[in-house]
């Protein structure tokens, strides 16, 4: 038996690896074997930490030494100092910048990031090598399915899921249980199992996160519930956009297959299950679960009414179960700690933990896992370190492009789902994006909405011409050319296409208007009354104005393309606001910073 | 797979590769001076003498690291022996073909061999 006297654990998600960590493990190979120290030091490559904002991210046991930002020239460094005579490296040691704490002095669970956190969905990521099946199953792998297939009856696994109180990850929130039960009931020849990893939200990768770092977690939970309702095969339903996760699902099912933990006669209990990979390509609707099924199938992703509902009709017209990659990732420990344990986190209504990513302006991007009923608050400020450069918060968008904004006045808001809904936002699939006061809120409901207009896939009337009708309405009220009516008509547009939409993509898409509206009216009104906007943020309602810092070098009025600048040599100069394009040229090549924005 | 057995076979065998990650804190620590005195004086070899006879006993819940110069210098290659719930064991002038008695009767039998401690070091002058 090898045994190593330290393990080096590389990030090798996403994030890290177009941040470079591809090259750091050649180094370390490199290195190690230049100082003869590839028998005692093991390097493997995991999944995300989460913290990626300090990326990319090397973790050396025993010590649980935290390197954060390395680079390949870091890596002999490390090498040489830390792995060969024990001395941490401290310039490379993460330190915390809101609280000035270094990961040496405490230890990493202690850091404010990671300390109100509580992984579980998350659990092997950034501990294991994803694409090692012998690490998964060390950590507990695969003995969820063993246990369901030798010891539970089919209703005894989806009573579990029902008492666990587990509700689904994707967004909506429906009770799992409840829908591997009516899948369960459904009466046919084949069923299916499938699952959501699609993740259109734009600023969401939690699902990349657990497929690139734990891909085993999805394939057992699949095996399960494949168990539990009766299907003998499942599909994988993964965007091509996420090449590392697609690369590490099918690295798994093989492995998976070989093991037998797939195929035939799984534990030697007569139990099928055969998995396969689907790939998206590119389509927000195809996250829709009638439109996914449709693709699956080979169609164009369009939904379709229901019911009647997946669970009855699904794929290829047979009994299908839908759940969210996040979903899959709880059920195994469910199963091996008991549906008490799991209930026993969270809240009333909401149960267990919810993965978030946390992006926009704030200090800690990257993955948190924090259970349900957290505050908002400790969210941004504790784990998240709060707004960078000492701006002021002003919202945070979660739901992506279907969610709502909660305003500063809500900070103390516990996070479940339904607390959300009745504010006006929604939990949505976990992405956060916070915004500051530099951030013009009309022009946020602009940027999503032209995502939704974008991605419709135009079979219903209400989404097809109503988001386009409402876009065009936003677009031209950040250009300084709104009414006062316009927003009567985006209130009238979007409760009726909210009322009226085909598919959950057509009745979300008014949401980040009707919360913005609801919260942020004042600077609609800025925009459309005073032609101004109150986050200086929208090109076109921005007055370009020379100070009395001007010196009168006439370098702004040689370069302005629309000959908008005048005045003498050593006088201030003027911008005529009527000819200025508000290209910016201007305050580029200014060198005494006397031209300002307003 | 089979059974339930051969896939506990595997956690088996692989927990013992991957539980250094676990910062396991009930672990036995073997720390050993490695700056220039210890380095000098030959640590390095003694250090992979723990790992050799760590290995070929198959013990597992024992982690060995590395750390500065303590001070006594002229007492290097120094290591320190920790074992959970016992107190701290300081090891003065180890040699590698020392460490198999170490490892036998402090770290498998909890005696420490106490003709190695520093206690006995000091006594001897």
């Amino acid at each position: 038996m090898e045994l190593y006297r330290a393990h080096v654990l590389v990030c090798g998600g996403t994030g890290c690896t177009a941040s470079g960590s591809g090259d750091l493990l050649k180094r370390f190979e490199e290195k190690l074997k230049e100082h003869s120290l590839e028998k005692e030091i093991k390097i493997v490559r995991t999944g995300c930490f989460g913290l990626c904002e300090a990326g990319p991210v090397v973790i050396v046991y025993p010590e649980g030494t935290f390197y954060s930002h390395v680079k390949v020239e870091d890596v002999d460094e490390i090498v040489s100092e830390h792995l060969l005579k024990g001395r941490k490296v401290q310039h490379l040691v993460y330190v915390d910048h809101a609280t000035q704490e270094s990961s040496v002095t405490k230890s990493l669970e202690e850091i404010g990031f990671y300390k109100k956190q509580k992984r579980l969905a998350l659990r092997n990521c950034g501990v294991i090598d994803p694409e090692n099946i012998d690490e998964y199953i060390a950590f507990d792998g695969y003995k969820a399915l063993g246990k369901v297939l030798t010891e539970m009856t089919r209703e005894q696994v989806i009573d579990e899921v029902i008492k666990s109180g587990l509700r689904g990850r994707g967004g909506a929130g429906f009770a799992t249980g409840m829908k591997w039960k009516f899948t369960y009931q459904s009466q046919a020849d084949q069923k299916y199992v499938a699952c959501n990893a699609d993740e259109g939200d734009p600023g969401a990768f939690m699902d990349r996160s657990v497929l690139e770092g734990d891909p085993h977690s999805v394939i057992e939970a699949m095996a399960i519930a494949g168990y539990a309702i009766g299907a003998s095969e499942g599909y994988i339903y993964v965007r091509a956009e996420y090449p590392i996760a697609v690369k590490r699902l099918a690295i798994a099912i093989e492995q998976a297959k070989e093991y037998g933990l797939l195929g035939k006669n799984i534990f030697d209990t007569g139990f099928n299950f055969d998995l396969h990979i689907r790939l998206g390509a590119g389509a927000f609707v195809c996250g829709e679960e009638t439109a996914l099924m449709a693709s699956v199938e080979g169609r164009r992703g369009e939904p379709r009414p229901r019911p009647p509902f997946p669970a009855v009709k699904g794929i290829f017209g047979k009994p299908t179960m839908l759940n969210n990659v996040e979903t899959y990732a709880n059920i195994p420990q469910i199963i091996l700690k008991g549906s008490e344990w799991f209930s026993s986190i969270g809240t009333e209504k909401s149960k267990g933990t919810k993965v978030f990513a946390l992006g926009g302006k704030i200090n800690n991007t990257g993955l948190v896992e924090v259970p349900m009923g957290t505050p908002l608050r400790e969210i941004i400020y504790d784990i998240g370190g709060g707004i960078p450069g000492g701006k002021q918060y002003k919202a945070v968008q979660t739901g992506g492009p279907s969610g709502g904004c909660i305003p500063a006045e809500h900070l103390d808001i516990s996070i479940e789902y339904d607390t959300l809904t009745a504010i006006g936002s929604m939990m949505g699939s976990g992405g956060m994006i916070v915004l500051d006061e530099d951030n013009c809120m009309v022009d946020i409901a602009r940027f999503f909405l032209d995502f939704t207009v974008d991605e419709s896939c135009g079979k219903c009337a209400p989404c097809r011409i109503g988001t386009r009708r409402m876009l065009e309405i936003l677009e031209r009220i950040v250009e300084g050319k709104g009414e006062m009516e316009d927003i009567d008509k985006l209130e009238t547009l979007a409760k009726n296409i909210k009322a009226t939409a085909l598919c959950g993509l057509g009745q979300s898409a008014p949401n980040p208007i009707l919360s913005t509206l609801k919260y942020f009216r004042g600077e609609y009104e800025a925009h459309i009354k005073e032609k101004r906007c109150p986050a200086h943020h929208c090109q076109a309602l921005l007055h370009f104005e020379i100070t009395d810092k001007c010196r009168g070098c006439t370098l702004c009025a040689k370069v302005c393309p629309a000959g908008a600048i005048t005045g003498e040599v050593r006088k201030q100069h003027t911008i005529d606001t009527q000819k200025c394009l508000k290209c910016g040229a201007c305050m580029d090549k200014c060198r005494f910073s006397a031209i300002v924005k307003n | 797979m089979k059974s339930i057995a051969e896939l506990e076979a595997i956690r088996q065998r692989t927990l013992d590769k991957v539980l250094l990650r676990k910062e396991g804190k009930d672990a036995v620590r073997v720390v050993v001076g490695m700056a220039t005195c210890g380095i000098a004086a030959g640590a390095r070899p003694v250090m992979l003498a723990f790992v050799e006879e760590l290995k070929r006993r198959n013990l597992v819940n024992v982690t060995v690291s590395q750390t500065g110069c303590i001070g006594m210098c002229r007492l290097e290659p120094m290591v320190d022996v920790i074992v959970p719930g016992q107190e701290k064991v300081t090891y003065v002038k180890v040699k590698p073909e020392m460490v198999g008695r170490i490892v036998a009767e402090h770290i498998v039998n909890g005696r420490p061999v106490e003709a190695y401690t520093i206690g006995a070091a000091e006594d001897a002058r």
